[in-house]
């Protein structure tokens, strides 16, 4: 077989991104090599188990995932706002839209907030590490290469093209050959291993690893809604797992789960896909929600409203999002009664999320609002989401649904969703735990100029969709040929450049920032109003976390620690802290289960098995692995400790 | 400073204007909200009824959320010392009312969309007076990219386009040859799927003559956009005389001729004197997999439709 078999001929949209990615690529091979930065990477990166690490590691990823999905949005736009240029063809689009709507998803808002996780959960809950911090590296290594995986189809292969739902018979081997699907199925099967091992692993360790005494009710928000994901995760991913392993033996090895001939059943997909696919969407929401409550309390400067209730509604609405999966195909004709049962339950899920609104509002109430930058993604995003919630009950409306399925309108209310709630929260996030990661905190100014662009833009796209839906534009159309559709078109695409420019601002924002934003000295980085442990600590973090680990029976603990003057540092208290040993396994591991993946994309089953006895034999090694990590001596804790607090 | 939070109060509430604004200039316009038929008109009604509700509890959230802003932000001039409540964290009365409020909100939501939902299953209603008419069968189904519709009762079918007499229900019978499709008329009413091996059914009517935009609205491939045909409401003399002619006029659609339309691709319009029905039904189990065991090979290749980049080509 030749190279130009399988590489992506003929495109100069490809030959640019194929020339791109060449020129970044050595780039950063000159760059390590130059600086003798490869020990480095591997040593202090590739091979850490550290929570804190792996949590950055998963950001970066993620915020080079929005980038990438934002060109293909951007693009997607650009044709749509200008259809005469013929800038891209059916194929082109069809593979755009695919590979924007599966990375936005599964490669960006998914590892966003599983990052953010990752760095500041444990520090919620008083905890070293995850339960399993070798199990934390697989995680991210899985992701990692799943990502890569489905990111080179572009170039190698070709990308798939039946859409981020995949709907058989459509993706199946008889209608979409090659192997552009099989890149969406492995690239999804092997992120998703990670994404369950996480849930699990997060689960056990909020369950098992709490500072002494704190009970559930103690925990901060954040770190509920974390718990209450991983429940989701752990009973969602598994449906995914089967639904794309059967298509996988489908495609690959000529099985008929979803086909048209031999008795297949194409519709199945569908409703494994939703099964977990409407807990997928719960599984960004639930954390964004976190991440808002957090930073509402925060900068009101006054407790959280409705703790208990918050908790509540978080606990209800991750088992509503079980049962209404239907509501992605109303229009599949499965009777009125079927309908209506789910159309019910669709929008009862509207309470306990309307209840959580009502919520952030009465935490503003009587408070003392300050405008810094987290706090304005959160406060943006209460108005915005509500435009999507409201249209989203809308659209739960099943007789009514008939004639939004398809359509702009539903591309108009899940964008209001997922960019006001999920990317917003990202971005607060971010920016609100930034000085805990990195030492120093983001430029305000520019925060503000990037979270104004981002946010106008944001309507200015959005908006005009859901007209374009109500005037019958469906969604996936590559072309605007009607002409009462054109000016819409425009109006969104000018507004999706101003999300870009957002974008580009806070990228610039971290460069800027790095180089000139003064660096922290307390932990308690704004302005002492911390509420919960993750505060607490010094910053930057040391790689322990707490070198003693407060007592704690109540919600928002550290202010009170900060009222009778205690610290996460006793010095009588210390004792050596266990700590894990960092380790290459999980990456090579999980490089070897991505070639196997990578074989059986091309159905190359050499490479495949090959890939797949490197993976055991990992396995099996690590089951014969005595390593139980080491001891921090007493010593260098205070040493550490002393200095970072000035003491 | 000061004028950082004028611009906060305010842009919460641009989108609420841009609602108002839109809604009002566009009622005239928008497909979806201009219906034909009485099935658009149901969904219509349901539609605009819980536009209300949803405007409701944008108005009270904006409002509540404008109102925390501005009275509470830090550094307000006149803060009194009342104005801050650290601790206030909960207060169960309110907790209820807004429990309850939402709830009742569902349940007047749901009242109509589920009798609506029964409705639509039905043949629309005559309006009062008028007699009940026997809803016109047309078997509607589709093949990567056209659609093809068979008229059992005037024994004709055409290809890519639809003619229907108004002020009569038309069942369709959907079913696809290959892909998952979906007929959407959104003039006369909401979308259904087409699915191989099933036949779901939808019931639409035109109560204005007319010529309206059907397409396909499930994407399902290189051809989607092209997938998309007229509708020609005309009341019913005429119609009968456009199928009379048709019946009269067009050629036979033999069974070779119907394989060689079933393979991907697209066509122009076309109309025979026949339906071809007789020879494969796809909506069964077995008719499901004929056309991909026919063509597999052609599914194969990439067809790179690059006629269906330049507009005038659509219909
Ligand atoms: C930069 C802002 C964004 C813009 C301008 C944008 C634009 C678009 C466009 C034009 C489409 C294709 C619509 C169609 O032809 O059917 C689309 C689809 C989609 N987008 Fe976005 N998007 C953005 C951000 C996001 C984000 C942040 C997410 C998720 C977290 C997301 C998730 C999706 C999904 C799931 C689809 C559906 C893909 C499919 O039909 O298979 N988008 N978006
Ligand atoms: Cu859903
Ligand atoms: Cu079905």
């Amino acid at each position: 077989m030749h190279i130009t078999d399988i590489l992506v001929t003929g495109e100069p949209i490809i030959y640019g991104a194929m020339v791109s990615m060449a020129l970044v690529g050595l780039a950063l091979l000159f760059i390590l090599t130059y600086f003798k930065k490869w020990k480095w990477l591997w040593s202090e990166w590739l091979t850490t188990v550290d929570h804190k690490k792996i949590g950055v590691m998963y950001i970066l990823s993620a915020l080079l995932m929005l980038f990438r999905g934002g060109v293909d949005a951007m693009m997607m736009r650009v044709q749509l706002a200008f259809p005469d240029l013929g800038f891209l063809n059916s194929q082109h689009y069809n593979e755009i839209f695919t590979t924007h709507g599966t990375i936005m998803i599964i490669f960006m808002a998914m590892p966003f907030l599983i990052g953010l996780m990752n760095i500041i959960v444990p520090l919620q809950i008083g905890a070293r590490d995850f339960a399993f911090p070798y199990l934390n590296a697989l995680s991210f290594w899985s992701f990692f290469f799943g990502m890569a995986l489905f990111n080179i189809s572009f170039v190698i292969g070709g990308s798939p093209d039946a859409g981020w739902t995949s709907y058989t018979p459509l993706s199946g081997a008889a209608m979409s050959p090659g192997p552009g699907q099989n890149f969406y199925l492995m690239g999804l099967q092997l992120s998703g291993i990670g994404t369950l091992a996480t849930g699990i692993n997060l689960m056990v360790t909020i369950l098992k690893m709490r500072a002494p005494s704190m009970k559930l009710f103690h925990m901060p928000i954040f770190t509920w809604s974390t718990l209450v994901t991983c429940f989701i995760i752990v009973f969602a991913f598994p449906i995914l797992t089967v639904a794309l392993a059967l298509l996988t033996i489908d495609r690959v090895f000529g099985a008929q789960f979803f086909t048209l001939t031999g008795e297949g059943l194409p519709m199945m997909w569908a409703n494994l896909f939703w099964m977990w696919g409407h807990p997928e969407v719960y599984i960004v929401i639930l954390p964004a929600f976190g991440i808002f409550s957090e930073v509402i309390a925060t900068f009101a400067k006054k407790r959280l409203f409705g703790y208990h209730v918050m908790v509540w509604s978080m606990i209800v609405i991750a088992l509503l999002s079980f049962l209404v999966w239907v509501h992605h195909f109303f229009t599949m004709g499965a009777g009125a009664f079927v309908n209506s049962v789910f159309s019910v339950s669709t929008m009862l899920i509207a309470v306990p999320t309307g209840v959580k609104i009502f919520n952030w509002l009465a935490t503003l109430y009587k408070s003392k609002i300050e405008f810094t930058v987290p706090m304005l993604w959160s406060l943006a995003f209460i108005p915005s989401f509500i435009l999507g919630g409201v249209t989203g009950v809308m659209l739960g409306m099943a007789a009514a649904d008939f004639q939004f399925h398809n359509s702009y309108f539903l591309i108009a209310h899940f964008h209001y969703v997922l960019i006001a709630g999920t990317v917003f929260a990202c971005f607060a996030g971010l920016v609100f735990w930034y000085p805990k990661m990195f030492g120093h905190k983001m430029n305000e100014r520019l925060g503000k100029w990037a979270f104004w662009l981002f946010f106008f833009g944001f309507h200015v796209c959005f908006f005009p969709q859901y007209f374009l839906g109500l005037d019958g534009m469906p969604r996936r159309l590559f072309i605007t040929n009607v002409a009462e559709w054109l000016p819409l078109n425009v109006i969104s695409t000018i507004g999706a450049f101003g999300m870009g420019l957002g974008f580009i601002v806070f990228v610039y924002n971290v460069y800027y920032s790095f180089r000139y934003s003064e660096r922290e000295t307390t932990g308690d980085s704004w302005n002492g109003n911390g509420r919960t442990l993750e505060w607490a600590t010094t910053t930057p973090v040391p790689y322990y976390n707490f070198a003693t680990v407060p007592y704690v029976d109540e919600i928002d603990p550290y202010i009170r620690m900060k009222e009778e003057g205690k610290t996460t540092f006793e010095e009588d208290k210390v004792k050596p802290i266990h700590m894990p040993s960092y380790t290459g396994q999980p990456f090579i591991m999980m490089a070897l289960l991505g070639l196997a993946s990578f074989g059986l994309v091309f159905e190359w089953m050499y490479v495949a098995v090959f890939g797949l006895i490197g993976a055991v034999f990992m396995m099996i090694r690590r089951s014969f692995d005595y390593d139980d990590g080491y001891y921090v001596p007493v010593e260098e804790i205070k040493r550490t400790e002393k200095k970072a607090r000035g003491l | 400073m000061k004028a950082k939070h004028l611009r906060n109060r305010w842009l919460g509430l641009l989108p609420l204007g841009l609602i108002l604004f839109l809604s009002g200039c566009g009622q005239l316009e928008m497909t979806v909200l201009d219906p034909k038929g009485p099935v658009a008109q149901s969904q219509y009604d349901l539609i605009v009824y819980s536009l209300w509700f949803m405007l409701g509890i944008i108005v009270v959230v904006f409002a509540l959320f404008a109102y925390m802003l501005i009275k509470y932000r830090e550094n307000r001039p006149g803060r009194k010392e009342s104005d801050y409540d650290p601790n206030l964290h909960g207060n169960t009365t309110i907790e209820v009312i807004w429990t309850i409020i939402p709830i009742i909100i569902v349940v007047l939501l749901s009242i109509p969309t589920v009798t609506t939902l029964f409705d639509l299953e039905k043949p629309p209603e005559p309006a009062a007076g008028e007699e009940v008419k026997e809803p016109l069968v047309v078997y509607a189904t589709t093949a990567d990219w056209k659609w093809f519709f068979s008229y059992p009762e005037q024994d004709i079918e055409t290809v890519n386009y639809l003619h229907i007499p108004t002020d009569r229900p038309i069942e369709f019978r959907l079913s696809s040859a290959d892909s998952m499709s979906a007929l959407w008329i959104p003039a006369l009413g909401g979308q259904k799927y087409n699915m191989a091996g099933m036949m779901t059914k939808l019931y639409l009517q035109a109560d204005e003559e007319g010529v309206y935009d059907g397409r396909n609205s499930n994407f399902n491939g290189e051809g989607f956009a092209a997938q998309t045909f007229k509708v020609y409401a005309e009341n019913e003399e005429e119609f009968n005389t456009w199928a009379d002619e048709i019946k009269n006029e067009a050629p036979e659609l033999t069974a070779d001729r119907y394989d060689e339309l079933l393979a991907p691709g697209m066509t122009d319009v076309q109309s025979y004197s026949n339906t071809h029905l007789d020879y494969v039904k796809h909506h069964t189990r077995e008719g499901m997999g004929y056309v991909v065991e026919k063509y597999r090979e052609q599914f194969k290749e990439k067809l790179h439709l690059y006629e269906i980049d330049k507009q005038e080509s659509f219909q």
